[in-house]
């Protein structure tokens, strides 16, 4: 029988069984577009991610207090959690003057969450107590106005500078710069000038970015909270430092650190000192497992759907015992079962493969972009996932088949004839 | 050319051992018709199926133009099967859903023969079936559907045709027509020709009766050869 014979027969034997070979072929679809979208959804996840690292900025090394100094010189300003206060300004400007090479700039920094009102709204923000370096160690540009100034921060001027997501929030109208907002909450009310807009970062994860909103370091830790040490040192809760994009990022690290331990007069570091390279590798740990957990569903429903192809060629060899004795009677030989079995098998695997690959690009290109229980999703279609699941699905439909190709090549050709 | 010597073929059904075949010695020789008779359980089946390389003798020895068949692999029966042998059954056994003419095709598919539609529908022509060579078995009468397994089984030049009870499933008039039929392809075709039946009318058309009871021959005979033209 040559393989054309064969094809021609399994296609028949496949119309014959329309329903049948639909859901059989529908559970490789399934498995095979599961696999398509679910490893593009984890790649997304993954690639979301690191475009939120690397819109961080360039070269950035971040140093903050040690979770383990929670508690010290507790103010007002609510830190990041855990995160106690063992860092100035005075350290951020130490670290500048300190000649370390490769270090470009360094913008301290300090945030407390808190209530804005504007005349139209009020909303929680996330407030970031700045320098006027802060743009240009972030990678962060102005839309509109201008950014704190140097003056600002000698005048502890009561300038804001609003991300862009919360410019349209509290000035829906547009034309915030100009207008005044006013941080209220417990015994703070103080108004605020609008000087800036920021411009949109965009991209995925761009989302926390826009709705920061800057005044002057300063002004932030005198008039809404007070976070000074015994000498009169602001503290802060980050220190940006940009490297030049030359420099290796763990020798300048490594130099950070020796500065603060001095500055400091301690044994252990009370602080951490994190390139976005750390960042990235934390979180690609993350997506990893993230990846693997949702490739092993998908396997999952692969497997499924193989053993569904193998019942069904099963159930196919008992029904046509006969037409296996006919064929035999007529010359065909054992081998020839076998490969008319295998190919119908192959033929239902490889179709359902094609179908789930149209299926999975088809679906994971769909959600891409779309919010989806208000997340954002974003997906990645693997090219290595499209080939490793349709050989995945043809190896099934060849093993699958095998099996009961098996048996019915080894039927008595007067048995199967005499079968009813 | 086909030589039975001391042929046995036994089953084992339970703890019970049935001599289906209980040492047969036959000859047949090229060109001749032959009827097998006897009555169901007597082994005539049994002898079909070893005779046409489907099953093979327990002991004994079954020679086909010299070889020993019983010694042969499972794909060289499978080629002298389809080769040397065509098959008529009492059922028919088409297969559903295929029309006449890829019926006939059907072994030459397993043989990687050219020109499979022309010779299938000249098999088709020979057996009375030219208009027909797209139907399906359920569009055909019984006789039709029994001339295209003689077409399927004729397609590929056997030198013998094993009929298995080929009118059991026919009345009376249609089954003479297949047997005419038969007997027109041993003297203007020289095929040797092997029919298996248990009614008396069907043999009459065979120059050779072969009786069996219980696995054993316990008669052979040879008619002169005018006998049936000499019927009114």
């Amino acid at each position: 029988m040559s393989p054309i014979d064969a094809l021609r027969v399994a296609f028949r034997a496949i119309a014959a069984n329309g329903l049948r070979s639909v859901l059989t072929t529908l559970g490789m679809v399934i498995g095979v577009g599961s696999v398509i979208v679910l490893i593009a959804v984890g790649q997304g996840a993954q690639k979301g991610v690191q475009d939120q690292i690397r819109s961080l900025g360039q070269d950035l090394i971040f140093v903050q207090p040690a979770p383990q100094a929670a508690g010290q010189g507790s103010g007002g300003a609510r830190g990041a959690a855990g995160s106690g206060f063992t860092l100035t300004q005075a350290d951020a400007d130490a670290l500048l003057s300190s000649g370390i090479s490769g270090i470009k700039g360094v913008a301290p920094q300090l945030s407390i969450d808190i209530q804005v009102v504007s005349p139209y709204t009020n909303q929680r923000v996330t407030v970031i107590g700045a320098t006027s370096d802060y743009p240009a160690v972030r990678g962060v540009t102005l839309a509109e106005g201008a950014f704190i100034t140097q003056t600002d921060l000698d005048k502890r001027a009561l300038n804001i500078v609003l991300g862009p997501e919360i410019a349209t929030a509290l000035f829906p109208d547009g034309g915030a710069v100009g207008q005044t907002v006013r941080f209220n909450q417990g015994p703070i009310n103080i108004t605020m000038k609008v000087v800036g807009i920021m411009a949109a970062k965009g991209g995925s994860g761009g989302g926390a970015i826009d709705a920061y909103v800057y005044i002057p370091l300063t002004t932030l830790s005198t008039r809404l909270s007070f976070n000074r040490n015994s000498s009169g040192q602001v503290f802060v809760n980050q220190i940006n430092v940009q490297k030049t994009s030359g420099a290796d990022a763990t020798k300048v690290s490594a130099a950070i650190t020796d500065v603060l331990v001095q500055r400091h007069a301690v044994a252990t570091p009370d602080f951490t000192v994190k390139t976005q390279d750390d960042l990235l590798g934390a979180q690609a740990d993350v997506t990893r497992t993230l990846s693997i957990l949702l490739g092993s569903i998908a396997g999952i429903s692969l497997v499924v759907g193989a053993i569904g192809v193998m019942n069904i060629m099963l159930v196919s060899v008992t029904e046509r015992t006969r037409e296996i004795g006919i064929r035999r009677a007529v010359g065909a030989r054992a081998r020839d079962i076998t490969l008319q079995f295998v190919t119908e098998a192959l033929a239902l695997c490889v179709g359902g493969g094609v179908l789930g690959v149209l299926v999975g690009v088809g679906v994971a290109l769909g959600i891409d972009g779309r919010t989806i229980a208000d997340k954002d999703m974003s997906t990645v279609i693997q090219p290595w996932s499209i080939f490793v699941a349709f050989a995945v699905a043809a190896g099934i439909g060849a093993l699958s088949g095998s099996y009961p190709a098996y048996r019915a090549s080894r039927l008595d050709p007067i048995t199967a004839l005499r079968n009813e | 050319m086909i030589r039975l010597e001391n042929v046995t073929r036994y089953y084992r059904l339970g703890e019970e051992v049935v001599r289906a075949l209980d040492g047969v010695d036959i000859e047949i020789t090229r060109g001749e018709f032959v009827a097998i008779m006897g009555s169901s359980g007597s082994g005539k089946s049994t002898m079909m199926n070893i005779v046409g390389c489907l099953d093979r003798p327990t002991s004994g020895r079954y020679l086909f133009e010299g070889r020993e068949v019983g010694r042969m692999s499972d794909d060289a029966r499978a080629r002298l099967r389809s080769r040397e042998f065509g098959f008529v059954f009492q059922q028919f056994n088409l297969l559903p859903r295929m029309d006449a003419i890829e019926q006939v095709e059907l072994p030459m598919v397993y043989q990687h023969v050219g020109g499979r539609r022309k010779r299938a529908r000249a098999a088709l022509e020979m057996v009375g079936l030219g208009t027909r060579v797209h139907h399906k078995p359920t569009e055909l009468s019984g006789g039709q559907q029994q001339r295209v397994a003689i077409a399927r089984a004729l397609v590929v030049n056997p030198r013998v045709i094993l009929a298995d009870e080929p009118t059991g499933a026919l009345d009376t008039a249609t089954g003479g027509e297949i047997m005419a039929m038969f007997e027109d392809l041993v003297r203007t075709h020289g095929i040797t020709v092997i029919v298996v039946t248990h009614e008396q009318s069907v043999a009459d058309y065979a120059d050779r009766i072969v009786r069996m009871r219980d696995g054993r021959v316990v008669e052979d005979s040879r008619r002169a050869q005018p006998a049936v033209a000499a019927l009114p």
